[in-house]
């Protein structure tokens, strides 16, 4: 299983322990994702996309979630129905970003889906990623599928599937919680709400009024809690415990994470970075250099670096060819071989 | 001979012995009703899902990901309109992951009118199922070829739409299907579940042959020379009704069971229409936006110089609903009159 490449993990200030080691891990991921989502934006400023939309607020939890999956392929692995703010949990699983470049260059390259679709709308079979879809929530309506197979397959893979607070909304929410918690068939999966008060322009408080989403699970006998997503280390242990929990009980859970929307929702508000909401890159930062855990000089050089890779990813992206257009006749059946 | 029902229950035994199903579900799928047509009586992998068609169209696609081969049920089609965009991600995760995920899934719902269903159990979706692409969609006229096209569909590995004529779930066929016994009471008592208690009852499956309708392509159910005819599913037994009628009074029509909707047959119709110079096709969805239109547009584009009438559409009344009464009933949606008289017409049009 590769690993992503981490800059800072040879040259600590302080010396390496596993704590470290995570620490250092985390951080990496979080900055190469930041960079990734803002080298994103600044494409789709630039003219090279139409449409941007993605994760950054979402770092400190979504890269967490992607190091604790079991990434493979079929029902012995973890299967991921995602949303379109998930890029950290793709690039803590591996995944190279220049993907995501295609992709929002759309690209014939584009690995998910060939210049076909937004950026952020990963998919990737070899891993258990399944496509992501714009349509709000249906991914929680697909989920039980895949952890129905697995609970009768038996092992300990699991089904996550992740969704935005204001799309809890949806009845497809409803659909997950009623499935995943029959007593008939109590299913292993792990269902996750990002929370971030928003909704595209709206707030929280004008769509949905529990105290808590994560109370939601509560009515069902689903284990539940709230978590602070913005505290990476918070959502590490407590993504592993519950995972564990599933992987062990076949039952399912569910968590709901605070986190900010740092850009917006997408392009189509600006995709301009909001101050007012916790930046958790920035606090997760202060933390380790306040802990000694790196320095401000080397976590400096790392994000300097993610972004020069980047930019030489993005001038390479930029030349790619489009998809042809008599390709919009392929995939439309699979065949057999 | 078998009807529909107890034919599409014998291929969903040999598919979960087979061909790798192992999840047939929906509402009252599973025992002890064994649906609400007997469509999935004493099916060992037959299962009662909640009360929630998104919930079924949504997991059948997790377990075609998960590598399954899930048949999933809406009880009604009536009742599959709130599903509708779960059947376009069904139909658009293979191309929108540029060939990365194909989904082996079967739905199967009962479609159209015939068992005085007022407004919320006679509604058709073949003009519906045929606007969404990436689908197969399949509707038998009867029970041998639902049978063949039930096994077609679940060694499939694209979702299939299998569109049930619920006014013909309970008619027999002509033909036997490879493995049934000769006497009809008999198979009732193997595979027809009790009245009352079945808590103990198990059918007693006829070892079933395998016998496969390929999808995408039709049948032609009458010969003749004058006039085309291009039906499915309920429509289909009274077109051929309606041919033989006018075939004592001298009118030789050719009648074509489409069966698959899509990718359909369109070499047997061209061939067809090139022969006899006039085609009618029917069915019983409403008219506007139909998938006949589209038929009757092909016709014109390519076939416009061989044609000796227009072509023309028998369809259903564009109006919100079919109402309860007999007289309204019979008045939305064609009927072996309507059928007979249309073909009458058509075969006597001259340029």
């Amino acid at each position: 299983m590769s690993r992503p490449r981490l800059i800072n993990r040879e040259e600590a200030s302080s010396p390496p322990t596993p704590e470290r080691e995570l620490l250092v891990r985390l951080h990496d991921l979080m900055v190469k994702t930041r960079v990734l989502e803002e080298r994103l934006i600044q494409m789709y400023k630039q003219g090279h996309g139409y449409f941007w939309i993605g994760g950054p607020g979402e770092e400190a939890f979504n890269v967490p979630l992607g190091m604790l999956m079991k990434k493979g392929q079929g029902l012995d692995y973890d299967y991921l129905h995602a949303h379109y703010r998930q890029s950290g949990t793709l690039l803590a699983l591996g995944e190279e970003p220049i993907g995501a470049l295609r992709q929002m260059k759309n690209t014939a390259s584009d690995p998910y889906s060939g210049g076909r679709n937004f950026a952020g709308h990963f998919s990737k079979r070899e891993w258990n990623i399944a496509p992501v879809s714009s349509p709000i929530e249906v991914q929680y309506s697909i989920a039980p599928g895949t952890a129905m197979a697995q609970k009768r397959h038996g092992g300990d893979g699991i089904t996550i599937v992740t969704g935005g607070d204001a799309g809890t909304a949806e009845g497809d929410f409803a659909t997950c919680l009623v499935w995943s918690s029959r007593p008939a068939n109590p299913l292993p999966i792990l269902i996750i709400v990002t929370n971030n008060k928003w909704g595209i322009s709206t707030t929280a408080d004008g769509q949905h009024g529990e105290t808590r989403i994560a109370d939601r699970g509560r009515a069902f006998n689903i284990r539940s809690k709230t978590i602070n997503g913005n505290d990476p280390l918070e959502s590490y242990r407590e993504l592993k415990e519950a995972m564990d929990y599933v992987r062990k009980e076949r039952k399912p859970f569910l968590m709901e994470a605070l986190v900010s929307r740092l850009y917006g929702h997408s392009s189509a508000s600006g995709a301009n970075f909001v101050a007012n909401e916790v930046d958790c890159v920035k606090e997760f930062e202060a933390k380790l250099e306040k802990e000694g855990v790196l320095t401000r000089e080397q976590m400096d050089a790392l994000r300097n670096r993610y972004s020069e890779d980047l930019a030489t990813a993005a001038r390479l992206v930029r030349d790619e060819p489009q998809p042809a257009p008599e390709s919009i006749w392929n995939h439309i059946y699979a065949e057999k071989k | 001979m078998a009807n529909m029902a107890q034919a599409i229950r014998m291929a969903l035994h040999y598919a979960e012995e087979n061909l790798g199903v192992m999840d047939i579900y929906g509402e009252d799928v599973g025992p002890p009703l064994g649906g609400v047509f007997t469509a999935t009586q004493g099916l060992k992998t037959a299962w009662n899902s909640p009360l929630d068609e998104r919930g079924i169209i949504g997991t059948a696609i997790g377990l075609a990901m998960a590598g399954q081969r899930p048949v999933a049920e809406i009880q009604f089609a009536d009742y599959i309109f709130n599903t509708i965009d779960l059947l376009k991600i069904a139909g658009n995760t293979l191309w929108s992951s540029n060939g990365d995920w194909n989904l082996p899934m079967v739905v199967k719902t009962p479609v159209g009118s015939g068992i005085r269903g007022s407004l919320y159990h006679s509604h058709s979706f073949d003009a519906t199922a045929t606007h969404i692409p990436g689908w197969k969609i399949v509707i038998p006229s009867n029970p041998l070829d639902a049978y063949g096209l039930m096994l077609a569909a679940c060694q499939e590995l694209n979702p299939v739409m299998f569109l049930e004529p619920k006014a013909l779930l309970r008619v027999k066929g002509e033909e036997r299907i490879p493995g049934e016994p000769d006497d009809d009471k008999q198979l009732s008592k193997m595979i027809d579940a009790p009245l009352g208690d079945r808590s103990a009852w198990k059918p007693q499956w006829p070892s079933l042959e395998r016998y496969e309708v390929p999808i995408g392509k039709g049948k032609v159910v009458r010969e003749g020379t004058q006039v085309t005819v291009v039906s499915y599913g309920r429509t289909l037994p009274l077109c051929a009704k309606a041919a033989d009628t006018l075939r004592e009074q001298g009118v030789s029509a050719e009648i074509i069971d489409l069966r698959t909707l899509w990718p359909y047959d369109w070499e047997l119709i061209k061939g067809s229409i090139e022969k006899t110079g006039r085609v009618l096709f029917v069915n019983e969805d409403t008219e506007v936006t139909n998938f006949g239109e589209h038929l009757v547009r092909r016709t014109v584009d390519e076939l416009f110089y061989k044609l000796l009438a227009p072509p023309r559409l028998l369809a259903g009344k564009f109006v919100p609903g079919i109402g309860l009464a007999d007289s309204l009933e019979m008045a939305s949606v064609p009927q072996l009159n309507d059928i007979t008289e249309a073909l009458r017409k058509l075969a006597s049009e001259e340029p």
